[in-house]
């Protein structure tokens, strides 16, 4: 069985700067994957090449043995992968329940269906709002609402579309330290509630070595290490990256 | 969310029977300036879905009045098509040449967006003496009024049947519209308005909703202009100018940009603000717009729909989630 992402030799630069360099991982599906790396690692150029907001200078990327390269970016969420965005990227006009239901946008049935019924829609994003308990902010304007619980407001907007694939970019920064504590159980019933495989961008090593079965070290548009948790931990590359020895 | 469909069911019943009745009530150039009303809440109710649902500024749309205005006045005077043709055909050419509009707005943005759709508005007179075989040059075109059909005639004049006929076309294209952006549709294009990569991230093809904003649109001022031309009997261009434009969009943001109640109010305030500003300062109505203009835009960002609607809103909303979780 091939992996359920697999990247191979993913470069972009910009301008001079080569933010990634032939990049390879595998993600298994059904794993929950940390992407990790000092700032500018090319961690969210990772995740915008994966969703089609950046084209790679060269590289594959597969999803499910489809060649994601082929597709425009809004074609992504209907092949069931979503994600969540390190600077909260909501429609900040909007109610925080029609934000959740923007994610049941590739779900709607086709046809005449479409121009109206939005009780699916409405259903499914009052159920993910509650599975997060966030359903008391359903009625509020979105952009009232703190910023933790902004990027709880996006995870469920994430969740309406269903996703096989979800990417969520640094979801604990800004979050309290009982809300992190929140999240980790959070990231693992989603794992297995909605059978969903995750890759997470972290800087919070805590959270990453308790939920996360793979680690992806980057840094400097590099992969430096690759593998379980314990060992990446372990692995002299990774320390020297991390407490800069240059 | 009964509670919320009776309350709004009971506004638009009282407001139908309004519309009904009123032009027993008031003099018969009073029933006529109604008309114009409902024409440019028409209008307005473009520039709702264009700028304020779906973000993209629109300084032309009087362009596509006048698209409207002349495409039932050649039709009718070349062609002799009838009205209920030839307002549908106004608004199918001023929608495609919307689309082409909107296709090319997909590469502008902002400022640029606003720069280019205000040169269209500049240039359309001109576009129109141009063509003269077809337009009739600056002497423009005559439109034939509409009469009432047999049963009718002697009943209302010609005047009142217009009336009529307009606001059932306003009230229709409301209706439709107040369903489309209740849905996915009009979901989507908040959302683009509100955070394009998150939309695009979420599957809303932007170049294909922004596109057809901009034609849908247009499609709505081409019928507005349509009306416009037959209440007035003829078109020229002159009456297709920059200041129609202007006037547009300032009806839209002084009732409300982004509801539909805002485009009704928006068809009253162009129709009868240019008059209650020649009472205030006959010497500089300009001024007047200006500075009313600028005090909405601090003032009430919403205009005077959401205003309103912001004391009762909230109320609604909560009602309508609790029962849709029950
Ligand atoms: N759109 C862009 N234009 C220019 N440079 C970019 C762009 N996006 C990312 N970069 C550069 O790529 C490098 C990696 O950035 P990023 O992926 O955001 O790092 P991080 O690992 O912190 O998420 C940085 O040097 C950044 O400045
Ligand atoms: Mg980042």
């Amino acid at each position: 069985m091939p992996a359920l992402l697999e990247i191979r030799d993913l470069s972009i630069r910009f301008g001079g700067i080569a933010a990634l360099s032939d990049v390879s991982f595998d993600i298994e599906e059904g794993h929950v994957a940390g992407l990790i790396g000092p700032n500018g690692a090319g961690k969210t150029t990772c995740f915008n090449c994966i969703t089609r907001l950046y084209q790679p200078t060269s590289g594959r990327l597969a999803f499910a043995g489809d060649d994601l390269l082929r597709h425009a970016p809004h074609e992504l969420a209907g092949k069931r992968i979503a994600r969540t965005f390190q600077n909260v990227a909501l429609f900040d006009r909007l109610s925080t329940l029609d934000n959740v239901m923007v994610g049941y946008h590739v779900r709607y049935a086709r046809g005449a269906a479409r121009l109206r019924s939005d009780d699916g829609g409405r259903r499914a994003a009052l159920e993910a709002l509650d599975y997060l308990g966030l359903g008391e902010h359903a009625n509020r304007p979105v952009r009232s609402l703190p910023f933790g619980t902004r990027k709880m407001v996006e995870l469920a907007r994430a969740l309406v579309a269903r996703p096989r694939l979800l990417l969520l970019d640094e979801p604990a920064s800004g979050l309290t330290t009982a809300e992190v504590a929140a999240l980790a159980d959070v990231v693992k019933r989603i794992a297995a509630d909605y059978s969903a495989t995750i890759v997470m961008v972290e800087h919070h090593m805590q959270l990453v070595m308790n939920v996360c079965d793979h680690v992806i070290v980057l840094a400097s548009g590099r992969k430096i290490a690759d593998g379980p948790p314990e060992a990446v931990q372990r692995d002299k590359g990774v320390i020297e990256a991390y407490l800069g020895t240059a | 969310m009964s509670g919320m469909r009776v309350n709004k069911y009971w506004s638009v019943a009282v407001l139908a029977l309004l519309v009904l009745v009123l032009p027993r009530f008031v003099p018969s150039y009073a029933a006529f300036e109604l008309t114009f009303v409902g024409a440019y809440a028409i209008g307005i109710l473009g520039l709702v879905i264009l700028t304020g649902t779906n973000g993209q500024i629109s300084l032309g749309h009087g362009a596509f009045f006048g698209i409207g205005g002349y495409a039932v006045a050649i039709l009718a005077q070349k062609l002799g098509v009838p009205f209920w043709a030839s307002v549908p055909l106004a608004a199918i050419v001023s929608g495609i040449l919307g689309l082409g509009l909107g296709l090319v707005a997909l590469r502008l943005e902002g400022v640029y967006l606003a720069l280019a759709t205000f040169a269209l508005a500049v240039a359309t007179p001109s576009t129109l003496k141009h063509f003269k075989s077809l337009t009739g040059g600056s002497q423009g075109l005559a439109v034939p009024s509409l009469s009432p059909p047999g049963p009718l005639h002697g009943v209302i004049t010609s005047e009142q049947w217009l009336y009529y006929v307009t606001w059932v076309i306003a009230g229709a294209l409301f209706l439709l519209t107040s369903i489309a952006l209740g849905g996915r549709l009009g979901r989507a294009l908040r959302a683009i308005r509100d955070n394009e990569v998150a939309a695009i991230s979420f599957g809303v093809n932007p170049q294909r909703y922004k596109t057809f904003a901009f034609g849908w649109s247009a499609a709505y001022a081409g019928i507005a202009g349509a009306i416009v031309a037959i209440a007035t009997g003829f078109v020229s261009p002159d009456t297709y100018t920059v200041a129609l434009s202007l006037a547009l969009v300032t009806g839209a943001v002084l009732g409300g940009i982004d509801t539909l109640w805002g485009a009704l109010l928006g068809g009253v305030i162009v129709e009868f603000l240019p008059l209650l500003v020649q009472k205030i300062n006959p010497a500089a109505p300009s001024v007047v717009y200006g500075i009313a203009l600028v005090l909405f835009m601090i003032f009430l960002p919403g205009g005077i729909a959401r205003s309103i609607q912001a004391v009762i809103h909230p109320l609604r909303l909560r009602r309508e989630i609790h029962h849709a979780r029950s």
